[in-house]
């Protein structure tokens, strides 16, 4: 699957100041994702492969160097534009699931609708998200912690999916989860990924990674 | 539509009732403190006021001591018969023409005397005028008004001083300097406190006749009052009299009390700021609460924080949020404290005014809704810093936190 790149990285560097001295989290990192593409990035921990996620997910900035999403050029881009980028390009998926605890599944999923559209949803898209999820509307009013962790991932998948999102960046998003859960939300994702969507998985686990079309190794902060 | 964000924010402090609670009773009685200094101020004030309004609709026109005295300038007014210049009978009836149609323009003949009753020997003003300017000032205790150029009214505390009834008699004047005049009371005056007109508590007053009788001077005034109909008239009155009594040469001052009203307004207004003040510090110690809550909030939230940036809410969006959560404690709070303040401004201002009369008037209730705003105010000011550092957090360090 080699089509025009929807994510690419020249000589991307991430430093960390410390008073003992700097770290190199990623060093030169250049890379291009392509549109459609079930990429998965695998390393030791400590490689750097999370910073490299949230560089992705324009969490953070590089030190230097550019990140191009969408033909855009991150670094030229504002906190306010950015955020945009998460709100209407971006999908997360977290290892620990990070719904908002104050509010029920339904609202973490209408809370980037909200954010986005500025009104409730009256399409009935989020109710049909979530049943797509397994999650039907009785359970969708329970809170995050009343429910289980693969329930909370399917939740956190329904909101990553909400604003239709071109790019879905998953972080270790099995950790959590038992086996069997794991290879449904794996699943899952792969179905996301045959729609079109392009997906990017960290992961240490190699039987995650297998679902992927191409695997990235990160060691030490670069790119092997 | 519905605001998820104040939603977040509400949901925040119901999780967090408590502390939430005890953050906005600091803001109680803050606004309960202010409130109730105020209303107390201004009832005083309005009380103050009233009880000197009697006395405000006077203007008092004395003649200019000496050809330099500028208009107002003598701090006088209060019965001091010292000077020697006299309002002429012509002036008094120019002054006439031009005051009448403001109130009642009527004369005072004064002079201070050496009088005796009995053993006892003593000095008095001495009043003459007329019987009807007499039945328009004073109100009896005890007696009549003076019929013949024999008798006099007395003032109370003349009367308690001098031991005087009705029938009494007493000698004006000095039997060294010249003649005696033997008067007799008629009747005596219910108190009157200090006025700028006639301070008849320590005086004896009889008719324009008696004086003449005694010191002569006739059509010579001492000063010349004028009982203004509408309160507000007293400066264009005291204007327009200047003006055309004055027109060639300075011939009277003329007085009004609104300054000395203005004074004592102004100077309790300064001492229910000023107690205020002391009120605000409470608030102040409500600031640091609801900072102190807001602060533990954010601490709190920080990895939700990171999540919400994460998935594309951007920083105004968290400042609001807590921004939201300190508003509806300051609102929440502030209306606590405005119904509180009903009840316990009353008890304040029934204790240190002792009258609730004026309790109700828009300017003592207008205090409640100024405190309510300095007391959301206190509450935004103090979710401002809380709701930008939330806002600056760096979601990646944010979503780190446990």
């Amino acid at each position: 699957m080699s089509k025009d790149p929807i994510i690419e990285l020249i000589e991307v560097t991430k430093v960390y100041p410390l008073p003992a001295g700097d770290v190199i989290a990623l060093d030169r990192v250049s890379m291009a994702i392509g549109d459609g593409e079930f990429v998965a990035i695998m390393g030791p921990s400590g490689s750097g492969k999370t910073t490299l996620l949230n560089q992705l997910g324009c969490l953070d900035r590089p030190t230097s160097g550019d990140l191009i999403i969408n033909g855009r050029n991150t670094r030229k881009m504002n906190d306010r534009e950015l955020t945009d980028l998460r709100l209407n390009t971006i999908g997360y998926i977290f290892q620990r699931f990070n719904l908002i605890p104050l509010l029920s599944a339904y609202e973490n999923v209408e809370f980037p609708y909200l954010m986005k559209h500025r009104r409730p949803d009256s399409s009935g898209r989020i109710g049909s998200l979530l049943s797509q999820m397994g999650i039907d509307s009785a359970m969708a009013t329970h809170k995050p912690p009343e429910l289980s962790g693969g329930q909370q991932q399917r939740v956190a998948i329904a909101r990553a999916l909400v604003n239709d999102p071109r790019i879905l960046l998953c972080d270790e998003p099995t950790g959590n989860l038992d086996s069997v859960t794991g290879q449904q939300i794996m699943e899952m994702l792969t179905g996301l990924n045959r729609k079109g969507r392009t997906i990017v998985i960290v992961t240490h686990d190699p039987g995650v990674a297998r679902y992927a079309d191409r695997i990235i190794t990160v060691r030490d902060g670069r790119v092997t | 539509m519905r605001d998820i964000i104040l939603q977040l924010s509400l949901r925040s402090i119901r999780i967090h009732f408590l502390r939430s609670v005890l953050a906005a009773l600091g803001i109680v009685i803050g606004v309960v403190a202010i409130s109730s200094m105020g209303m107390m101020g201004a009832n005083m004030t309005l009380s103050v006021t009233e009880e000197l309004s009697r006395m405000a609709n006077n203007v008092v026109i004395t003649a200019a001591s000496g050809s330099g005295g500028g208009p107002g300038g003598g701090p006088g007014g209060f019965g001091g018969g010292s000077s020697d210049e006299k309002i002429s009978e012509e002036e008094f009836r120019d002054i006439q023409k031009i005051a009448e149609k403001y109130g009642l323009v009527y004369v005072i003949y004064r002079e201070s005397d050496t009088i005796e009753v009995g053993d006892k020997k003593g000095r008095s003003t001495i009043y003459g005028l007329e019987e009807d300017v007499m039945r328009r000032l004073f109100t009896l205790a005890d007696g009549a008004f003076p019929k013949s150029t024999s008798s006099v009214i007395v003032g109370p505390t003349l009367a308690e001083r001098y031991d005087l009834k009705v029938g009494s008699r007493i000698d004006i004047g000095d039997e060294d300097e010249g003649t005696v005049t033997t008067v007799r009371v008629v009747g005596i005056l219910e108190e009157r406190g200090m006025s700028n007109d006639v301070n008849s508590d320590m005086a004896i007053i009889g008719s324009e006749k008696l004086f003449t009788g005694i010191y002569g001077n006739e059509g010579e005034y001492d000063q010349v009052n004028l009982i203004l109909n509408d309160i507000n008239d007293s400066q264009k009155a005291r204007t327009e009299i200047l003006e055309k009594m004055n027109r060639k040469e300075t011939t009277v001052n003329v007085q009004d009390s609104s300054r000395m009203l203005e004074s004592i307004t102004s100077t309790l207004g300064t001492m229910t700021t000023f107690v205020m003040a002391i009120a605000g510090i409470s608030l102040l110690v409500a600031a640091t609460s609801i900072f102190n809550v807001m602060m533990m909030s954010v601490t709190e939230r920080i990895r939700e924080i990171g999540i919400m940036r994460s998935i594309g809410a951007q920083k105004s969006e968290i400042r609001r949020m807590f921004l939201y959560e300190s508003i509806v404690l300051g609102v929440v709070g502030a209306s606590i404290g405005a119904v509180l303040s009903l009840g316990i401004g009353w008890v304040v201002v029934l204790a240190m005014v002792g009258s609730t009369d004026y309790f109700f008037m828009p300017s003592s209730l207008a205090y409640i809704p100024f405190a309510m705003a300095v007391g959301i105010a206190v509450c935004i000011l103090s979710g401002l810093y809380p709701a930008w550092r939330a806002a600056d957090l760096d979601p990646v360090e944010a979503l780190r936190a446990e």
